[in-house]
């Protein structure tokens, strides 16, 4: 176990290096830079100036230089300054992680809350119309898109209760319910679309466990049903529904982009929009980097869950 | 002497009648007998179809049934409600709705089809390879699926969008990356255990070259999984080009795409005009839900694992 815990974080290691290349690579191919994007509105500036500046923020080093400072910089956990607005990246960073924390956490409750009566419900209940019910409602989860879900819900808002997307974000620490109030909102629109997996999910497996010999043993010995299938079924379907509960939260993490822009929610994923756009080559390599570890990190998490609750899993 | 009873007698006990009649049809009558079984017991994979079928139309005839030019302007006609002339409304530069909807399907379906086709084909390539040869072939195009899989899509989208300019195919292209390593994974993981099979011992013991034995022997009994992922990712791909649309990349104006319908009128006019906002996305989850259905059928029947009785 030990040795598998090890190998696996060390495996982690190739696999962020490989996002840290082709992030470098990627943005460096990309034609523009953040020099001729800040002046590009202002007509013809003088190829000097724009030398000067290029020099000063380090982007007139020769590519393997650049890159060394980067690698040396991550070892030190040192991210560098934001070409744009020359603020350290960790401080950038820090400034949004909490609301796009926050937001994904809240989803997650929300998508957690739904699967998993309705997945059991429609389980139950197979092929009846409870069952379709629950089918359509989820894969309409899927089908709707979140961002989309977002404007019909500021639309209704807007008409009915005179809201408006607010302009200034309150934290957790000063004013939870108000705080609340201002993510409720896009976190049902991201929260549905996550439940929907969850759900299905949670319904084949329930399924599957409902036909298992012991559920039989269960409801031959007079067990009530609803004991069969909380007791019996559920706690042995959840392996998976966990599984998929939390790859969508690491995929949630950097899937909040467009979300954050219907709501004009200022986190993570605003910022990586606006980073590849200005070119800011410090912000989205730093950013990059934190979505990656998260969705790898995650999947570690994921794996050493397996066998903690399934006794059955050994790791070799 | 008892005769035999009549029901056993050959030609008319019941497995005979479905033996006969499987040989006998043929053709366009026994893909009519599979299509009536399909709607009978997948109602909802079959509504999906008929959801597909009708987008298909939309986007072959979209020139025909269009009630008008979807970039024509009229400006004496824009923000118009839904209405007999304009069944949708128009939008701000007096376009007709319904028709930019009915010829938006067509690029939608276009980089649905193209990506996940190309995504899933090429992440069964891999998947197949790296199933196959093992060790280091395996673990290197496992690496490098994993920095694939981490690597947030909408940092691969803009990237190309901005490297190549926008454009159709650069959406495709976008979409396709991320596509690649999870049906890798998966075809991979189907191989492993057909690796194992006798049969590709055989082949490899009568001295068949590898790329015959992944194609005619491993490809084939890898497709379930394959085909599978493919109908999945369809209507991820079409939910992915209209929110990378959305977002404003890929495609522009004046391109009736239904993504980017939503993003400028849609959000500009919301309150004035909110069939702006409700047409696109009724389309955008149309379709996605009628992909979505139809490839959940497709799995429950080609997947016995989790066949439901």
């Amino acid at each position: 176990m030990q040795r598998y815990v090890i190998g696996r974080l060390l495996l982690m290691i190739p696999t962020l290096l490989g996002v840290a290349i082709l992030t470098f690579v990627i943005m460096r191919v990309v034609p523009g830079d953040v020099v001729t994007l800040r002046y590009s509105g202002s007509g013809a500036v003088p190829q000097e100036v724009i030398e000067r500046e290029r020099a000063q923020l380090g982007l007139d080093r020769p590519m393997p230089a650049q890159f060394m400072d980067y690698m040396t910089g991550i070892v030190r956990l040192d991210f560098g300054r934001s070409l744009w607005t020359d603020r350290p990246v960790v401080e950038e960073v820090g400034a949004r992680i909490g609301i796009t924390i926050e937001l994904a956490i809240i989803a997650a409750i929300i998508a957690t809350l739904l699967a998993i009566p309705l997945g059991v419900l429609a389980a139950v209940k197979q092929d009846t119309w409870v069952d379709y019910v629950v089918r359509v409602f989820s894969i309409g989860g899927l089908a709707f898109p979140s961002f989309w879900l977002g404007i019909l819900m500021i639309l209704g808002l807007v008409v009915w209760f005179r809201w408006a997307p607010p302009l200034i974000f309150v934290p957790l620490w000063r004013d939870p319910v108000e705080n609340l109030a201002q993510l409720i909102w896009p976190a049902l629109a991201v929260g549905y679309r996550y439940s929907a997996v969850a759900t299905r999910m949670t319904r084949s497996s329930v399924l599957e466990v409902l036909r298992e010999d012991y559920v039989r043993t269960a409801r031959a010995k007079g067990v009530v049903e609803w004991v069969v299938v909380v007791r019996h079924a559920l706690r042995n379907s959840l392996l998976p529904v966990i599984t998929v509960i939390s790859l969508e939260f690491a995929f949630l993490f950097g899937g909040l982009v467009v979300t954050e822009q219907v709501f004009n929610v200022n986190g993570l994923g605003k910022l990586l929009v606006d980073a590849v756009q200005h070119r800011d080559y410090p912000l989205v390599q730093a950013l990059v980097l934190i979505f990656s570890f998260v969705f790898v990190f995650v999947n570690f998490i994921v794996d050493i869950l397996y066998g903690v609750l399934d006794p059955r899993i050994r790791y070799a | 002497m008892s005769r035999a009873p009549t029901a056993f007698a050959p030609g008319h006990d019941s497995m005979e009648i479905a033996r006969r009649r499987f040989l006998e049809d043929t053709g366009w009558r026994r893909s009519r007998r599979a299509t009536r079984d399909f709607i009978r017991r997948r109602p909802l994979g079959a509504a999906g179809a008929v959801i597909i079928i009708l987008m298909i139309l939309a986007a072959a005839l979209a020139d025909v049934i269009s009630p008008y030019d979807p970039v024509a302007q009229d400006f004496l006609d824009s923000l118009l409600p839904p209405s007999v002339q304009h069944p949708l409304g128009t939008d701000s530069f007096g376009r007709d709705v319904l028709s930019r909807l009915l010829h938006g399907a067509r690029g939608a379906l276009l980089v649905g089809f193209v990506s996940s086709l190309a995504g899933s084909t090429l992440g069964l390539v891999f998947g197949v390879i790296g199933a196959y040869f093992g060790g280091k072939v395996d673990e290197a195009i496992q690496r490098v699926m994993d920095v694939l899989i981490s690597f947030p899509l909408i940092v691969i989208a803009i990237a190309v969008v901005a490297a190549l300019g926008p454009g159709v195919v650069n959406v495709i292209v976008a979409i396709t990356v991320p596509v690649i390593p999870r049906v890798a994974r998966v075809v991979r993981s189907s191989g492993l255990a057909v690796v194992r099979m006798p049969y590709i011992e055989a082949a490899r013991s009568i001295g068949v070259q590898a790329p015959r034995i992944m194609f005619r022997h491993m490809v084939p009994n890898v497709f379930a999984p394959y085909l599978i992922m493919l109908t999945a990712f369809l209507g991820q791909a079409i939910l992915l080009e209209a929110s990378l649309a959305y977002l404003g990349l890929g495609v522009v104006e004046p391109d009736p795409a239904w993504g980017l319908m939503l993003r400028g009128q849609g959000m500009q006019f919301l309150e004035q005009a909110p069939w702006l906002a409700v047409a696109p996305g009724v389309a955008i989850s149309l379709a996605v839900f009628g992909f979505n259905l139809f490839g959940d059928s497709l799995r429950d029947a080609l997947d016995p694992r989790l066949r439901t009785a």
